[in-house]
């Protein structure tokens, strides 16, 4: 909400020496916040001042225009007294008029600096200005002509043109929509000022009693439309033009004039925040009715579009059909144009939950809807359609009818029942009975009764509705910042789950094996998942759709993290950082498809079963962890080569996790996109499959702009966190002599070194120490589709010193399980 | 040069002469004062103490000699070998030491040389911001509460006393998901986890939520559709708003400095009553002179957050009394308060991915 400093002043007073800046600032610590103080003149600089035109001679130039060559009066201004030569291109004014002059040296809007420069022949010394010029408008038919009265030439125009004034924006609350008026902002300054007083407000006036006479008006829906006042004037002149100070001031307010008629419901709306809607009268055929709309009915709106209604839009109609969508917006049939001579003025109130769903259907954002839909004060209706008829009178040389419809009547406003020392206990600053009563009174309750107040709140605060809310507007007054500094003494807290302390823990490992973490956004597209070459059928393309996604290409939650983490590191490479190794954890979105989640009542707490159907009905969310890394793994150097990275740093970036919660991961053979079919290890904790990690597929890798043998894994931190160990158990250590034995086996390529290694251990039996496989080896040796596996076995007994042959018998036992399982050979 | 002799029994072997002893000696011990390396002393060691050395092929012949006289060429041997064994022993250990001395010069290296052979891995700016906030506030005694992301839309509006027709609904932009009618949103606050905690835990209930959120924000320098917001929620006997006072005036001090406050402006929020905007003050210029300052803009304070008393609405709907528990609750940007924290001016580098960004501020700040 925009308004000028000087039109708030119209209805209150403060203190002599009050400043803006004191004003807002206490307005800003009572709740309407200052976004902005604004004056139309802040760039204007150096002289402008009223001039009067002495001479002025038409020169017709080559180019078809004509030129005014003139001459000014601007009285001393210039130093001289002497007129001022000025070249004009305008034509709308003639010797005698008094216009605004910008003399040499002075600085227009925009940084244009005026000066004496030759043009057209003269020396033209200033400029006669324009309101565009100004930055006052758009007008640029002609300069600015002053009335008559304006001022002397000479003087400084800048009060005449309003230009000092003031415009200050507030932020209004949604509780606050009265502050979307100079009333309800008035109001503020007289009880956030100190000082403040005489209080003038603008929808008290007499109105004119409702007679028989007015035009007849019918509400079928009294819910929907409480109130209903049509008032008519007649002979209205629909030349006339808005005067400048209400130009100015909705100009100001950041609406548009437009035409006397509208500009005046307009102004009054500001005033008092009541929305006024005209009709063309000579345009209405019979009585108006309210009601709602009918299935099927439809309207063309001011604004051009024509709207299928809804049965729950309230509908203002007359014989002819619908002509408005009651208090969003009115039809094109009963428009004021530029020949309507009688209008018909509505001040009505309505339902403001039906306000708000129109407006919300239709998409209709109007500064009338804005108020209506906030609740705007049910008793002012006849005082401000009074207004209107006022100003189109004064205004618009028009005639008041005598005719006053009224319809309806406001509703009552709730009593509420208030502790007495509610306030206080909310805010925890000494605030008496009385203080909390004469707060209340400030802002227009009624308060009576003692220990509980009854409370009625005025009018125009329909968002005053619990006791607690009248607490907000004592304690606001009393004031925020006297609220003490308190710290509560909460009992001694568990500290973090072992959940949140391992995720933490689980970053870290990350960082520390070089990995760097981003955050990217889970929104993803279909042609993501063909970018990973996720096949038709896979669980991963089951995605929860978003209604209103921001792109299209994005409108669904992703139910892998990979093509965020392959586009981040894409992103990278494609910035030069060709090595690049990163993580992203986070949940991903697997829809359950398990109905609705229920919108339960508000008024109890839901039942164990209501709030368990609750969860049960979102969709599943696991906490996963993505690695990519791309280039090299270790750098070339001083010290050596450069490794590129290779399938086993992502299944080592998950072991280091897995290690880090006390676990060990297996991994075995798998085809599974965006991996390469023959480099994808399913990743396993004790049977249960986490993840997978390996090389990613060379042409997922050119989709997502990384080089070929880029490797990546995703894997579920929920269940390895789920699964992580939590004491650890002290080893025992033998300090006995190891005994050490070195096998060689061969076996197909197809068979798992795992598989290998499994047997090895169980064959070897508890003497077994450590297995380590120091080399594979394929070649002619071997054989054809063979490859060799060299291990290095340690035997240790807890107890004593292996005998002579003990850890051959335990190294033949492991070769021999190791053949059977797997077809192993001792290579000779 | 002498051989072994076994045939006959001599009085006296040339070799065992005294003078001739001590010839060896003196021949061995400055060969060994000579020998310059290790290698020299090695052969100084075979040449004169070795099984083919003058002293030990004469030491075979003592067997030789009569009684007294092998008693003393023995002696007289023995003296000798033991002197050029203490001099090769000494010398040894001098040349060693040289050696040694002249290996650690000679493997000098330069250590002035980049050490950066493995990748420095590093955390998320925002995920150290989300625990640095939590662990202030479990250092107070708090508790660090979780919730989905696809949540309910009673839990993320209607329990938090924004009804179907609030208009607050529409200053949220939320995210929903299809179809419509299984009425699941991407929570647009993290509230909803306040609003869970209650229904789950009795009070007292101190707690802190920190947590990504959604907005149909258009993403550019100041919005961005995900964001990460940690709220705070206290329910208790006789919480006031002068509690939530001094606890953010803590946690602005705490992750601020010293001496940094908050202070309150009237604000609306459905799920509180009074409700507060909450301004910190700007922790560069302290409000002294704010007109120059680009932290605050020329404020000096900078906006920080939301906060209130529990609305006793939210109470009802998550079965908490109100006649005998009352709370507060409060919000804060993570992801702005990073923003004024760290000097960030535009946030798309927290969601770009560039390895850049995250490097910059390792693994705690
Ligand atoms: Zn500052």
């Amino acid at each position: 909400m925009k308004a000028s400093l000087s039109w708030i002043l119209d209805y209150v007073d403060v203190p002599e020496g009050t400043t803006t800046e004191h004003l807002t600032d206490r307005l800003t610590l009572t709740g309407l916040k200052l976004e902005a103080i604004e004056s139309p003149g802040r760039e204007i600089t150096g002289p402008l001042v009223i001039g009067r035109v002495l001479t002025m001679e038409p020169e017709p130039q080559k180019n078809g225009k004509t030129i005014n060559w003139c001459t000014v009066d601007v009285g001393d201004a210039n130093g001289t007294g002497e007129p001022q030569g000025i070249v004009c291109g305008a034509h709308n004014f003639e010797p005698g008029d008094l216009v605004v002059t910008v003399l040499p040296g002075g600085v227009l809007p925009g940084g244009f600096e005026i000066g004496a420069r030759k043009t057209y022949g003269h020396m033209s010394a200033g400029m006669i200005c324009s309101a565009r010029e100004l930055g006052l408008g758009d007008d640029h038919d002609g300069i600015i002509v002053l009335p008559a009265d304006a001022g002397e030439p000479g003087q400084d125009a800048r009060a005449v043109l309003g230009l000092d004034e003031e415009t200050i924006e507030f932020e209004i609350n949604p509780d606050r929509a009265y502050a979307l008026s100079l009333r309800g902002i008035a109001r503020e300054v007289l009880v956030s000022v100190d000082g403040a007083s005489n209080l003038r407000d603008p929808a008290v006036r007499d109105t004119p009693a409702a007679n028989a006479d007015g035009h007849p008006v019918v509400v079928e829906d009294a819910e929907g439309c409480p109130v209903f006042v049509a008032r008519k004037v007649t002979g209205f002149d629909p030349t006339a033009s808005t005067p400048d100070f209400m130009v100015r001031r909705i100009t100001a307010a950041g609406m548009r004039p437009i035409s006397l008629a509208v500009d005046v419901t307009n102004y009054v709306m500001l005033e008092t925040g009541r929305p006024i809607h005209g009709y063309d009268a000579d345009n209405l055929e019979g009585a108006i009715v309210v009601r709602r709309a009918r299935d099927g009915e439809t309207l063309t709106t001011l604004d051009g579009a024509k709207r299928a209604l809804d049965p729950a839009d309230l509908v203002v109609t007359d014989d002819s059909g619908i002509i408005g969508l009651g208090g969003v917006m009115g039809g094109e049939t009963t428009e004021i144009s530029g020949s309507t001579t009688s209008i018909l003025v509505e001040a009505a109130h309505w339902d403001a939950v039906s306000m708000f769903r129109t407006g919300r259907r239709h998409k209709i954002t109007s500064e009338a809807g804005k108020r209506n839909e906030r609740g705007v004060d049910p008793t002012i209706c006849e005082a401000a359609a009074d207004r209107v008829v006022e100003l189109l009178v004064e205004h618009g040389g028009a005639q008041a009818d005598p005719g006053v419809t009224v319809v309806g009547t406001p509703p009552q406003m709730p009593v509420v029942e208030v502790p007495g020392d509610l306030a206080e206990r909310v805010s925890g600053m000494p605030i008496s009975e009385e203080r909390s009563i004469e707060c209340l009174r400030a802002i227009g309750c009624e308060v009576s009764g003692s220990g509980t107040l009854s409370v009625t709140p005025p009018p125009w605060r329909p968002d005053l509705t619990d006791a607690q809310d009248f607490s907000e507007e004592v304690v606001r007054l009393v004031g925020y910042d006297r609220i003490p500094s308190v710290l509560p003494t909460p009992p001694s807290g568990r500290g973090l789950t072992r959940a949140q302390q391992l995720r933490r823990r689980i970053g870290r490992t990350l960082a520390g094996e070089g990995f760097v973490e981003v955050v990217t956004f889970p929104f993803v597209g279909t042609t993501d998942l063909d970018d990973l070459g996720v096949p038709a059928d896979d669980p991963r393309r089951d995605l929860l759709q978003l209604s209103n996604p921001l792109s299209a290409e994005a409108a669904y939650l992703t139910t892998t993290l990979l093509p965020g983490v392959l586009r981040a590191a894409g992103k990278n490479v494609g910035h030069g950082n060709a090595d690049v190794a990163i993580f992203e954890t986070g949940t991903v979105t697997l829809p359950r498809h398990a109905g609705p989640a229920a919108i339960l009542p508000v008024d109890r707490r839901p039942t164990e079963e209501e709030f368990a159907a609750l969860d049960a009905a979102l969709p599943a969310q696991p906490f996963h962890l993505a690695v990519v890394a791309a280039g090299d793994a270790v750098a070339g150097g001083w010290w050596g080569e450069a490794r590129p990275v290779e399938w086993a740093d992502a299944v080592e970036a998950v072991r280091a996790v897995a290690a880090a919660l006390g676990l060990d991961v297996s991994a075995s053979a798998v085809e599974l996109a965006p991996w390469h079919p023959g480099r994808c290890a399913e990743l396993s904790v004790e049977g249960q499959v986490i993840g997978h990690a390996g090389e990613v597929h060379p042409s997922v890798c050119q989709s997502f702009g990384l080089p070929k043998r880029t490797v990546a894994a995703e894997v579920d931190l929920d269940v390895l966190i789920e699964r992580s160990v939590h004491l650890r158990r002290a080893p025992a250590f033998s300090s006995y002599p190891v005994a050490k034995e070195d096998v060689a086996l061969v076996v197909d390529s197809s068979v798992a070194a795992a598989d290998v290694e499994a047997a090895l251990r169980e064959g070897a039996g508890e003497l077994l120490e450590s297995v380590r496989l120091f080399d594979v080896f394929t070649g002619e040796q071997v054989g054809e589709g063979r490859k060799s596996l060299a291990y290095a076995l340690r035997f240790r007994a807890a107890d004593r010193t292996l005998k002579e042959g003990e850890a051959a018998t335990a190294r033949d036992a492991a070769i021999a399980l190791a053949a059977e399982r797997t077809g192993a050979v001792q290579r000779a | 040069m002498s051989g072994p002799n076994t045939d006959y029994d001599p009085v006296e072997v040339t070799p065992l002469k005294a003078e001739q002893v001590e010839a060896m000696r003196e021949a061995a011990l400055a060969a060994i004062a000579d020998a310059r390396d290790l290698d020299a002393l090695k052969q100084v060691r075979l040449d004169h103490n070795g099984d083919r050395s003058p002293l030990a092929l004469a030491n075979r012949e003592i067997g030789a000699l009569p009684p007294q006289a092998r008693k003393d060429a023995g002696q007289r041997v023995g003296q000798a070998r033991g002197a050029i064994n203490q001099a090769l022993a000494a010398r040894q250990a001098v040349l060693e030491a040289e050696h040694e001395e002249r290996m650690l010069v000679e493997e000098t290296v330069d250590v002035s040389l980049p050490t950066t052979r493995r990748r420095r891995g590093s955390r998320h700016p925002l995920t150290l911001q989300s625990e640095l906030i939590a662990d202030l506030f479990v250092a107070m005694g708090y508790e660090v509460a979780e919730g989905p992301v696809v949540e309910a839309e009673w839990l993320n509006f209607d329990a938090l006393n924004l009804g179907p027709d609030h208009p607050a609904r529409t200053m949220q932009d939320t995210f929903w998901t299809e179809p419509a009618e299984d009425h699941l949103v991407l929570r647009t606050q993290t509230s909803p986890v306040q609003a869970r905690t209650m229904l789950t835990r009795t009070p007292p209930i101190y707690v802190v939520c920190p947590g990504r959120v959604f907005r149909t924000d258009e993403y550019d320098a100041t919005h961005s559709p995900m964001f990460h917001q940690v709220e705070g929620l206290v329910v208790d006997e006789g919480i006031t708003m002068a509690h939530l006072k001094g606890t953010l005036d803590h946690f602005a001090s705490q992750l601020f400095g010293d001496g940094i406050t908050t202070r309150f402006r009237p604000s609306y929020f459905p799920f509180t009553e009074p409700s507060a905007e909450v301004d910190v003050l700007c922790f560069v210029c302290l409000g002294v002179d704010a007109a120059a300052c680009r932290t605050c803009r020329g404020e000096g304070w900078i906006e920080w957050g939301g906060c209130g008393v529990v609305n006793p609405r939210v109470l009802v709907a998550c079965g908490v009394d109100p006649e005998v528990y009352s709370g507060f609750a409060f919000g804060m940007g993570i992801d702005r308060s990073f923003m004024f924290r760290h000097d960030l001016g535009d946030l798309r580098p927290l969601f770009e991915g560039d390895v850049r960004f995250s490097s910059a501020f390792g693994t705690e700040i």
